[in-house]
């Protein structure tokens, strides 16, 4: 399996914190990668710098190499806004913008100019079909997005990443507030999708990575400490603060 | 000997609500007192012909031209220029100490007295620049005074904007300006407007900025050059030099509902907003 | 193409943001420039503190002047504060939130009237009433007082009511919780916790106050005296450029010029003042 994500000794400060030491990792394509660890261990930093997100906070800089397909996306003459339609992002609150479910679902790709009514008719519909939203939401798209549940707001921001059809997918924490139902049907949909896309889903639930990801990587005090298949890492974990997270002796 | 609590929650219930009830009543004193004694003078006639006798006779019709110009001249001139302006340290800028200076001297000047907007006005539009006694110095006063109110509250409204809208938009791959022009300004402009009106509302009933820049002329202008007067002059000329007291109240009361107006829609706008979102 | 453009935007937006903060600073410096040789060749002292305003003569004292913004000023505040403060704590502690969404906006519109109507009422129905169960003029420090502590009670409610609202719930509930009146609560937790705010509502207000100049002129009976009771005619800072203005020339102008100055200097330091206390209430 070819890998999508070269990531060499990557380091990330923010002003005089470091904040991520030096990561080495490759991110195979076409899987789901689990990014486990505590709070304050660095995954989400890690996961957006995978799209260039780190950006918007002041004072951030990063050193090392994270190679997508080969390109270095951490140089400057990266056009980020580019990469960033290549790799979308699903955040921890479901933030559905202030617009209809189909203006939302459509936000990212008229940004690209693409304003073909029929085109977006069914890309609307294939990508709420693909997050498992669509019967809910098929007759009453003119709504406001803001009044679906906070499950359904959720699959809304997924179909309006798969709506920009990109290579990469990352979720950060995307089930942190739902109900056993829509974490399901979030899961669900991150299965059947994985053979198109790679996807990136950092959990602070460890039996969610056990359940979803192929491989996963255990993130500690901003350092990759494992990595590797979820069945191995789970049942023979290496390192010893593996084992401890994951049984639970701290959290 | 100690009151009981029940006893000093009685007693400030009791204040606090006369406080408020009294506040209620002058309100309602000082618009009926104007209503009362203006209304009657008020008609399509009053409204539409021109003064006589230095005002003591006939209408007020040139100094409602004045009144819808130079707020207009103003509007037109602020609004862009301070929208903008916000826009540009809000989302453009880092927060550094340069924005500090730039947003303390933007609060400070939306609290100097208009008398000396006058001055500045005078000194610089009427005499330095040569424009005179005209719509022009009088709209362009009235700007720069509404100018500093119009960054602030726009600020204020581009603030409130949650940043999350702003991170999603960035990560589905939006430039800047798309952002700003896609998710922040709709979300801001009935911020942006309410401020606008109430900027609307203060150079209608303005005065001391308008007289030494504007000019009394109670000739109907025809052009940007000339001298005009305001409602807001007009009523102030003909009550303190007791040409027409009937007159008087009679532009007092257009005055105030022009301005009741322009506040009433603000409130409006704002409320028709927050009704939307929730 | 795209990216053209988005250079474009960010200069247009810069070139305008800059335009704005340069007439803005012109405005400062153009007081200062007329104003400040003034003080210069007049003699700072000389022109704060000298008892004589006489433009004839060459004298340029504004001591009286600016006790007489102090005093009204000061006036303003005690019938203002207190008054504002109390109607703000009643909107925001006692009253359903439904009727306050009505009511504050209704007392916000005290701030629309024009400061020449509120001038003109102080005329005709303020001063008569102070002249006949007082005495003296009627047009004095007493109407101006009252007329302007009304005049800032919009600004007072507004921002108090605000950081009222801002303490969090929960400072409430504890109290509550421990069984005390509802008023307790206000004067043991909630005061304490919105003071700051509350102050800086009470010092913009006053910012007001010492601006204001259409309504004093017309109620204040602008005598030039340092007042000795609150029946007697003043004349503010503001009200001697108005008035002056018009036919003022050579040295005579520039004195009200760097009278515009100290009022600019003055405005500066109040606000200062305000947003450290503002400041200070966020951070709570």
């Amino acid at each position: 399996m070819s890998s999508k994500f070269n990531i060499q000794d990557l380091s990330i400060y923010f002003r005089t914190d470091k904040v991520l030491k030096n990561v080495t990792m490759d991110i195979p394509a076409n899987n789901i990668l689990g990014i486990i660890g505590p709070s304050g261990s660095g995954k989400t930093t890690f996961l957006r710098a995978l799209n260039r997100m780190n950006d918007l906070e002041p004072g951030s800089r990063s050193e090392g190499k994270v190679l997508m397909d080969g390109i270095d996306i951490t140089s400057p003459d990266i056009d980020v806004v580019a990469l960033r339609k290549k790799v979308g992002m699903v955040f921890a609150m479901p933030v559905p913008l202030p617009m209809s479910i189909f203006e939302n679902v459509v936000y990212g790709v008229r940004l690209s100019g693409i304003n073909d009514k029929t085109h977006l008719d069914e890309l609307v519909e294939k990508s709420l079909v693909s997050s498992y939203l669509w019967n809910e939401v098929k007759d009453r798209l003119d709504m406001s997005g803001m009044r679906l549940s906070g499950g359904q707001q959720q699959r809304l921001c997924l179909a309006r990443v798969l709506a920009m059809e990109p290579e990469i997918i990352l979720l950060d924490e995307p089930c942190s507030g739902l109900d056993p139902i829509s974490t399901s049907k979030i899961e669900d949909a991150l299965t059947i999708l994985k053979s198109h896309y790679t996807i990136i889903l950092v959990t602070n639930n460890t039996k969610q990575a056990a359940r979803v990801a192929d491989n996963t990587a255990f993130f500690l005090m901003g350092e990759l400490i494992e990595a590797g298949q979820t069945s191995h890492l789970f049942t023979h974990p290496v390192k010893t603060e593996t084992n401890d997270y994951i049984t639970g002796r701290f959290g | 000997m100690r009151i009981h609590p029940r006893i000093t929650q009685r007693i400030a219930v009791t204040v606090l609500s006369a406080a408020t009830v009294l506040t209620l009543l002058i309100l309602i004193f000082i618009i009926g007192f104007i209503f009362e004694k203006g209304l009657p003078v008020l008609s399509l006639k009053f409204l539409t012909s021109s003064p006589e006798d230095m005002g003591k006779a006939g209408g007020i019709f040139p100094t409602l031209i004045g009144s819808v110009i130079l707020p207009l001249l103003a509007i037109i001139i602020a609004t862009p220029l301070g929208i903008c302006t916000s826009v540009y340290l809000c989302e453009y800028t880092k927060e550094t100490l340069g924005t500090k200076i730039i947003r303390f001297g933007t609060d400070c000047l939306a609290g100097i007295p208009s008398i000396i907007f006058g001055l500045f006005g005078y000194i610089f539009f009427v005499v330095t620049l040569g424009f005179g006694w005209s719509i022009l110095s009088g709209g362009l006063t009235l700007a720069v005074m509404i100018l500093p109110t119009i960054i602030r509250t726009s600020e204020e409204a581009i603030r409130s904007v949650p940043k999350s809208y702003r991170e999603v938009s960035f990560s589905l791959g939006a430039t800047r300006w798309q952002t700003v022009k896609k998710v922040i300004l709709p979300n801001a402009l009935p911020g942006i407007v309410t401020g606008v009106m109430l900027s609307i509302g203060r150079s209608i009933g303005e005065t001391a900025a308008v007289i030494f820049t504007a000019g009394s002329s109670l000739r109907i202008p025809t052009s940007i050059m000339d001298s005009t007067r305001t409602m807001a002059v007009h009523f102030y000329i003909l009550a303190r030099e007791g040409i027409s007291a009937e007159n008087a109240y009679g532009t007092a009361a257009t005055l105030v509902i022009a301005v009741l107006i322009v506040n009433l829609s603000a409130y409006w706008i704002m409320n028709r907003f927050i009704a939307k979102r929730s | 193409m795209k990216l053209v453009s988005e250079k474009n935007v960010q200069r247009i937006l810069m070139a305008a943001a800059f335009s704005a903060i340069s007439a803005l600073l012109l405005i400062a410096l153009f007081i200062f420039n007329e104003g400040l040789p003034f003080i210069f060749k007049y003699g700072l002292k000389n022109f704060l503190f000298a008892n004589e305003w006489q433009p004839q003569l060459g004298k340029f004292g504004i001591f009286p002047m600016i006790t007489a913004s102090l005093w009204v000023t000061f006036g303003a505040m005690i019938i203002g504060a207190p008054l504002g403060v109390a109607v703000a704590f009643f909107l925001s502690e006692y009253v359903p939130k439904s009727v306050m969404r009505i009511v504050k906006p209704t007392i916000e519109l005290l701030a629309a009237i024009p400061s020449v109507v509120y001038g003109f009422i102080g005329v005709m129905v303020l001063a008569p009433i102070i002249r006949n169960n007082f005495g003296g003029p009627g047009l004095s420090l007493l109407a101006g007082s009252i007329i302007l502590g009304i005049m800032i009670l919009p600004t007072i409610i507004s921002i108090s009511v605000d950081s009222i609202l801002a303490v969090p719930q929960s400072y409430r509930e504890g109290s509550l919780a421990l069984g005390a009146t509802v008023w307790q609560t206000i004067y043991m937790v909630t005061i304490k916790a919105s003071k700051s705010g509350i102050i800086a509502s009470i010092i913009l207000g006053l910012g007001r106050a010492v601006g204001e100049t259409m309504a004093v002129i017309m109620v204040a009976g602008n005598a030039v005296n340092i007042p000795h009771s609150p029946l007697d005619s003043v004349r503010t800072l503001t009200a001697n450029i108005a008035l002056e203005m018009s036919y003022a020339t050579g040295i005579h102008r520039q004195a009200l010029f760097a009278t515009g100055v100290v009022l600019f200097v003055g405005i500066i330091i109040l606000n200062s003042i305000a947003s450290v206390a503002l400041r200070k209430r966020m951070v709570k």
